[in-house]
Formats: C-alpha cells, structure tokens, sequence
C-alpha cells in the first residue's frame, strides 16, 4: 500500500470516528435527563465535531496527493456510504440509556487520550499539530465519563447495575481500538501513526483504577468484534450505522451542495 | 482625541489601503468575542499575527477549541472590522500550533471576565500535559463567585454554556455562574 493510500485511510479512521461519536450525542440534545449533562454532551460532541473536521480536511489534502484530486470535508462527511465509513464499531453503538452512553464514551475517552498523546508525536506535523490541540479537549472529556462511571457504578442497586450492564455489552468493541492492520503497517515503522497495540495495557491501567473506585468489574470476555481485519475501520460496521448516517446526511442527500 | 484608528479611516477615504501594522492591531482590538463580547478576539489570543505580503493583509488566527462555533463568525468580523479601515485585501490563514491556551487571556480581560460573571482560568499555566496522563482528575481547587467572591462553590459540570466554560454554583449567594476552563 502506497503511503499516501495508507495516510488517506488512516485519517479516515481518526476523523470517521470523531464525526459518527459527535452525531450519537447530538442525539442526546434535548434528551438529557437534566439541562447541565444536555449541554455537556452537546459540547463533548461539538468538540469532536471540530476534531473531526480537522481531521477529514486532511485526508481531503493527502488524497489529492494521491490521486490529484481531493474531497472537501464536507463531501467526505455527507457523500460517502456506509460502507466508505471507517470508524470504530464502538462509536456507532446506539445511546441506549445513560448509562450506555457513559460507558462507551469512558472507553473511548481514555483510549483517545493515549491515541493522541502518541499522535502529538507523530512525524507527520499536519497529523502533530491536530492531536496537539485535540488532547487538550479529550483530558475534559476523559476526566468527565471517568467521574459519571464511579458516580452510577457506585451509585443506588439499579444504577450498579445499568452501568455494569453497559460496560458488559459494549466491551467486545474495544478490542478493535487496539487492532493493526496494513494501513498501520505502511505508517508506524515511519513515525507518522501510532501503534495501537502499545495503547491496550496503558488503557486498562488507566480504566482499571475508575472501575475499582465505582465498584464495577472489568469485564472478562476474550471474544471480540471486528477480529480478523473485519471491523469498522475496514468498512465492516454493525446495522447502526446505516440508520445513523440516513440521518446526519439526509440534508446534503435531499439537497445536494446546499449550502446555509 | 483623534485615535490611530479615525486617521486611519480618513486616509482608507483618501485612497490609502494599507495603514501600519499597529492601526491593524487597533482595529482588530475592537472586534469582540462573539459569545463573551465584552473582550476581544485579540484580548483571547484568538489573533496570533498580522503582516503585509505584497499589499495583501496576512492575518492568522487560531481557533480556541476545535468545534468553536463562533470561529467562522471571528473570520466575518475580521473582515468586516478591517474594511472599515479600508483593508480589502485580507488572507486569514488558520494556525494550529502551538494550540491556543488559556494562558494567552491578557490579565486586563480577566478581570473584564469576571466583571462579566464569568470566573476567568484560576492558573497561569495549562493544566493539560500533552504528553502524560491528564491531571485533571480529583484536582479540586476552589473556584471564587465572581458575583459574591464566595469561595463556598461547587462544581456542576465540567461544560457550561460553551465548551470553553464550566458551570458552577455558589452556595453562598445561590447564583449559578459560568468559569472559563484552564486550557
């Protein structure tokens, strides 16, 4: 895989996620089940909006490199398919209840920390200077999801019991964060991606200390989705996806070049 | 008193588009923050240089957070508040690095901030390190009521009415205020 293939793909996968997690707690607005964590969300999303942004805009650049001409970040957000999409399966998992949506940002949260501490170093200064200014914004977000996990965990019986239910359920996505594949290949030897098989054991280090605080367990399961090069990241999403995307691009898909 | 400003204004009027550099930085002063306008987009640090490149305006800014909404809103003001003194020839180019932070906040808009209600960043120094595990967590420090000076204050949520800007609630005057995060 030529470098150029590789970094187009690979900043697909940094700014698919971030995009498709900002549409999930855009949902939650006007949902929340008080004002102050409506706006929390909201403001958590619109952050990974803007990363997000960032993000496709720069894979618009490389693949114009590559292939003489690029997409807009816009047309990358609201004119690819589903199966164009690179994110993490993890992202696009429903809201659900409150608790759901706490836990999949805590695995998120404290995974997409360490992706962007290690990005901040990348030999890519385009790639450097992104996860330079994003990190500063996750530590909010981390510290956030962190302090609701030992707050439900450790909360009444039904909230226990919710959040140890959530993290259950949603840990089989997590093994695809810590996954490589021949986009990563083409990319770590040179210093530009970060190897996300280091960032596992750093990841339950930093998880294992909240879940112990919120009495819940870390769950045990081996099996994980997406094994095998067939996850999100290689365009292999779950059945959520595709009623996520018919929302967020109904507007540009009605619409074409409608601009406000 | 004539201000640099109003003679510059005369001299856009007389023909003349491209007025000294610290005309430019006067002008833009002027431009407030569209969510906290009682400082200016250069009191926030969002404006990081300016410089003439064959008669064209070269302005770089910086956006605060990434998903600051009003950063396309920042861009038309500039444009706007650099016509008025006869710049039509503008590049604003966006610069990410080194990320904007909190320190950049002159000392003066603090106290404006507060004045405003709004409790500025509490440190001098960003609380985020890039490179280790963030800090953030169980540092509790105490936050004083910008409307009583109270420092029996609590936090309600880390994201108040912007991403920039933590929620808070004084237990002594039982008003809920706005804290600008240190970034």
């Amino acid at each position: 895989m030529n470098k150029d293939e590789a970094l187009f793909e690979y900043l697909l996968r940094l700014g698919d996620t971030d995009v498709v997690l900002a549409q999930r707690l855009g949902e939650w607005i006007g949902h929340g089940p008080v004002l102050e964590e409506d706006i929390g969300l909201a403001n958590i999303g619109l952050d990974l909006l803007g990363q997000g942004r960032l993000w496709l805009a720069l894979a618009g650049e490389v693949e114009a490199d590559w292939k003489g001409a690029g997409r807009s970040e816009d047309e990358l957000a609201f004119l690819r398919d589903g199966n164009a999409f690179r994110n993490l399966q993890l992202v696009e998992m429903p809201n659900g209840d409150f608790a759901m949506t706490m836990a999949r940002q805590f695995y998120f949260d404290h995974a997409h920390l360490l992706l962007l501490q290690a990005l901040a170093r990348s030999a890519e200064p385009r790639i450097a200077e992104i996860a330079a200014k994003a990190v500063k914004e996750v530590a909010y977000h981390v510290e956030r999801s962190a302090d609701w996990v030992i707050r439900l965990g450790d909360g009444t019986d039904e909230s226990h019991a919710r959040m140890q239910k959530a993290l259950d359920t949603l840990w089989p996505y997590t093994g695809e964060i810590f996954a490589v594949d021949a986009v990563d290949d083409a990319l770590i030897d040179a210093g530009i991606a970060a190897d996300a098989r280091a960032l596992r054991e750093p990841w339950l280090a930093a998880i294992g200390p909240v879940l112990d605080e919120a009495t819940l367990a870390l769950p045990a399961g081996e099996w994980m989705q997406g094994r095998g090069g067939r996850g999100g990241k290689q365009g292999v999403h779950t059945e959520h996806l595709g009623h996520l995307l018919s929302e967020m691009q109904y507007l540009q898909r009605a619409y074409p070049g409608a601009r406000w | 008193m004539v201000t640099a400003e109003q003679r510059s204004i005369a001299a856009a009027a007389a023909g003349s588009t491209t007025p000294a550099l610290d005309v430019v930085w006067e002008a833009l002063s002027a431009v407030p923050d569209p969510e906290i306008p009682v400082i200016s987009i250069v009191e926030l640090g969002i404006v990081r240089n300016v410089a003439w490149n064959d008669g064209r305006l070269q302005v770089d800014i910086t956006p605060t957070y990434s998903g600051c909404p009003a950063t396309e809103m920042i861009a038309t003001l500039i444009r706007e508040r650099l016509a008025a003194i006869g710049v039509h020839h503008v590049d604003l180019v966006q610069r990410l690095s080194p990320p904007w932070s909190t320190d950049w906040i002159a000392p003066e808009a603090k106290t404006k901030l507060n004045a405003f209600g709004i409790a500025p960043p509490h440190v001098t120094r960003s609380r985020v390190d890039v490179a280790g595990i963030s800090p953030l967590r169980r540092a509790a420090v105490t936050i004083p009521c910008p409307r009583c000076g109270s420092t029996q204050t609590k936090l309600l949520s880390q994201f108040g009415s912007t991403a920039c800007k933590a929620q808070y609630r004084c237990t002594a005057c039982l008003e809920p205020f706005d804290y600008f995060k240190p970034h």
